[in-house]
């Protein structure tokens, strides 16, 4: 940003990053500058993050158990799948109210092919695919009706809310409770790694970042985006590890009765699905498409990108991360019950991506931000659980900090208008 | 492209009408490798019509278009792409939220098994970038929104010569800069032209198209009224042609009985 390089480096001249103050001074300026021009990122919502855990740490007593802590990882772990597929459908400028309902329809799908007895039981991991199917299947439908027909996507997906919905309530209504008994599906929610192998994927975990880094550093090598700040990457690196750690050796920690806790296998599949919906976002042409319809769709279609097909493609990944969170939520209680989906999933989700600082309006945000803001929502709602704070304050904590986050990032982006031109 | 006496484009009788309006009637119009080419007249004079008949946009009702010396069909933007043709339009059909490498490579990236190269796309961005001596972008990895509207121009103009093209053709490149920005993007154009490609440049601003082109083709009313050499004309005998003009013909095909084009 402070580079006095005319028009980047040529082959001749390797950029060490050598025009970008490094060390500490250079963290300070840059982020004095992003500060400055409103490109905040995600770290109102970090510092937001560690002053609700300190918080809850200090005023109730029993948050920071290590059975309150895989509680937690359980508990997020459906919103934050949903929230990855509201960061593409947002991308877009677009959106998906549909997702709460179908999530309950992928749990509907699972438990009914799982059922012992009822002449079309599967085995279980099976039956999570076909439910994840025919979630896609169904975001298909709904996007092809967005990109082909041209009804607004609000329209379209309101009226798959209610279909589902109505769906749901057919099949449940007079069956009342599906129990899930299928060992590969409940595992989903509450299988808990060993001690050993929790700490082998904190490992793991903390490793990739610093393996990307290192590779763009090669394979990129002479371009601005091999350039490396070490501070922060020192800084990032830390804070990964701590998080992968800090969060293995809480949870190994636990206990109820007899049986020991360990690594929940839900918060791995958090992250695996983080990484790949990531490397989907940012390195591959489909994900460059996503942005660019986003930005300016009139610009992606004479650019010769199919944008009817790049929309109908994020409306089945919506519908496929819905799915998945169903399978979740529905493995966390063994069941699936007409109180499905759990309290306000649909509009957790999507307040889990836009305080993730994903735009309504298309074309800006990344997919850690729907994984950030599961975090807060979720961390919050537990605490304040855990403070036994009444069901209406937890609605109108949570509304409050996501009108001041989406408030924050309003001002972020007004400043960086300015400074911009 | 040695042969510079035939034009890299022609296009001989074209005719466009809409419903019961004559926007294109016989149009002749050609522009040679090396060379700018102003296309020039009053709103409604058929500017657009035309550019959007050779860009593959809009169908024409009768006529020809030549391209190196040969007949060609272009039934969609595909197809003048396939060709080396490219337009640049007014709005300039940027991404705001994309960087300037990203916009470069819009739909076109540089991938392998779908996973993009962003390495082979920055290098090539900076080369062509620094070919054009654009000089005034900072950093090919800001977003477009950062941009002024020179850089942003001159970022539509490099995405439009990187393919190599054969023909650009820019609708109304400054409409929307100021004086300096307007220099630096007239000194842009006429390096186009300088380093062999066709440009054809749409524009209501006759110093911009005296500072630029090397011939000037004059529309009114859908028909051409005049070619002019730059250097053997004035901006008053423009402007007269642009106003009064009666049509010509420059092809050696005979001109269409005249009905009631002036007035």
């Amino acid at each position: 940003m402070t580079s006095p390089d005319v028009v980047g480096p040529d082959g001749a001249k390797p950029a060490e990053g050598d025009e970008l103050p490094g060390g500490v001074a250079g963290l300070y300026q840059r982020a004095w500058f992003n500060l400055r021009t409103g490109n905040l990122g995600p770290s109102p919502i970090i510092v937001g993050e560690i002053l609700v855990v300190v918080l809850f740490g200090l005023t109730a007593t029993n948050f920071f158990t290590a059975v309150n802590f895989t509680n937690l990882i359980n508990q997020m772990a459906g919103t934050a799948m949903l929230a990855f597929g509201v960061v593409f459908v947002l991308l877009l400028g677009e959106i998906d109210l549909s997702i709460g309902y179908l999530a309950g329809i992928g749990a509907l799908v699972v438990a009914e092919l799982q059922l012992p007895g009822s002449g079309h039981q599967l085995n279980g991991i099976l039956a999570m695919l076909i439910a994840v199917a025919v979630c896609a299947a169904i975001g298909g439908v709904q996007g092809s009706i967005v990109a082909f027909v041209g009804v607004p996507s609000f329209v379209v997906t309101l009226g798959g809310f209610l279909i589902w919905q109505g769906v749901i309530l057919n099949q449940l209504e007079q069956r009342g409770t599906i129990i899930i008994q299928d060992r590969w599906i409940n595992y989903t929610d509450s299988y808990a790694f060993s001690h050993v192998a929790g700490f082998l994927i904190a490992l793991i975990i903390t490793v990739l970042y610093p393996l990307s880094v290192f590779y763009k550093r090669v394979a990129a090598r002479g371009t601005e985006i091999a350039r490396v700040n070490w501070t922060a990457f020192a800084v990032k690196t830390a804070g990964i590890a701590a998080a992968a750690f800090g969060t293995v050796a809480i949870a190994n920690h636990g206990k109820v009765i007899a049986t020991s806790l360990g690594l929940p296998l839900s918060g791995v599949i958090i992250i695996v699905f983080f990484i790949l919906l990531t490397f989907l976002a940012k390195w591959t042409t489909f994900g460059r498409h996503v942005y660019a319809v986003g930005g300016n769709a009139e610009a992606a279609r004479r650019a010769g990108i199919n944008v009817p097909r790049i929309r109908v493609l994020v409306f089945m990944l919506s519908g496929a991360t819905a799915g998945i969170g169903g399978i979740i939520f529905a493995s966390q209680v063994n069941s699936v019950a007409l109180t499905f989906p759990p309290g306000n999933l649909l509009l957790n989700a999507i307040a889990a991506a836009v305080i993730g600082g994903v735009s309504l309006f298309g074309g800006r945000g990344e997919v850690r931000g729907a994984l950030l803001g599961a975090v807060l929502i979720g961390t919050l709602q537990n605490g304040l659980n855990t403070l036994s704070v009444s069901n209406g304050w937890i609605y109108i904590i949570t509304g409050l900090v996501l009108l001041g986050a989406v408030t924050l990032d309003t001002i972020a982006v007004r400043l960086q208008a300015r400074s911009g031109r | 492209m040695t042969m510079t006496d035939t034009p890299l484009l022609e296009l001989r009788g074209i005719t466009k009408t809409f419903g019961s309006v004559e926007a294109l009637t016989d149009v002749d119009f050609e522009v040679r490798a090396g060379e700018v080419m102003a296309l020039v007249g009053d709103n409604g004079a058929g500017k657009s019509t035309l550019i959007k008949c050779v860009a593959g946009t809009h169908a024409f009702d009768s006529g020809q278009i030549l391209f190196e010396g040969r007949e060609v069909s272009i039934h969609g933007p595909k197809d003048a792409a396939r060709l080396g043709i490219e337009v640049v339009y007014q709005d300039l059909a940027l991404c705001d939220n994309l960087d300037v490498v990203q916009n470069m490579y819009l739909g076109r990236e540089a991938n392998r098994f779908q996973i993009l190269n962003e390495a082979a796309m920055e290098h090539t961005t900076a080369s062509t970038l620094k070919g054009l001596a654009v000089t005034t972008i900072s950093s090919i990895r800001q977003p477009v929104a950062t941009l002024s509207g020179g850089q942003r121009q001159a970022v539509a103009v490099a995405k439009a010569v990187q393919w190599n093209s054969k023909l650009v053709i820019l609708d109304e490149p400054t409409a929307a800069l100021g004086v300096a920005q307007t220099e630096h993007v007239l000194a842009l154009v006429r390096r186009l032209g300088e380093q062999g490609l066709a440009v054809v440049i749409i524009s209501h601003n006759l110093h911009d198209i005296f500072e630029t082109a090397d011939r000037i083709t004059v529309l009114r009313l859908g028909r051409t009224v005049g070619i002019f050499e730059r250097q053997a004309t004035t901006q008053q005998a423009v402007v007269e042609a642009i106003t009064f003009g009666a049509p010509t013909k420059v092809s050696g095909i005979p001109a269409a009985p005249e009905v009631g084009g002036e007035g």
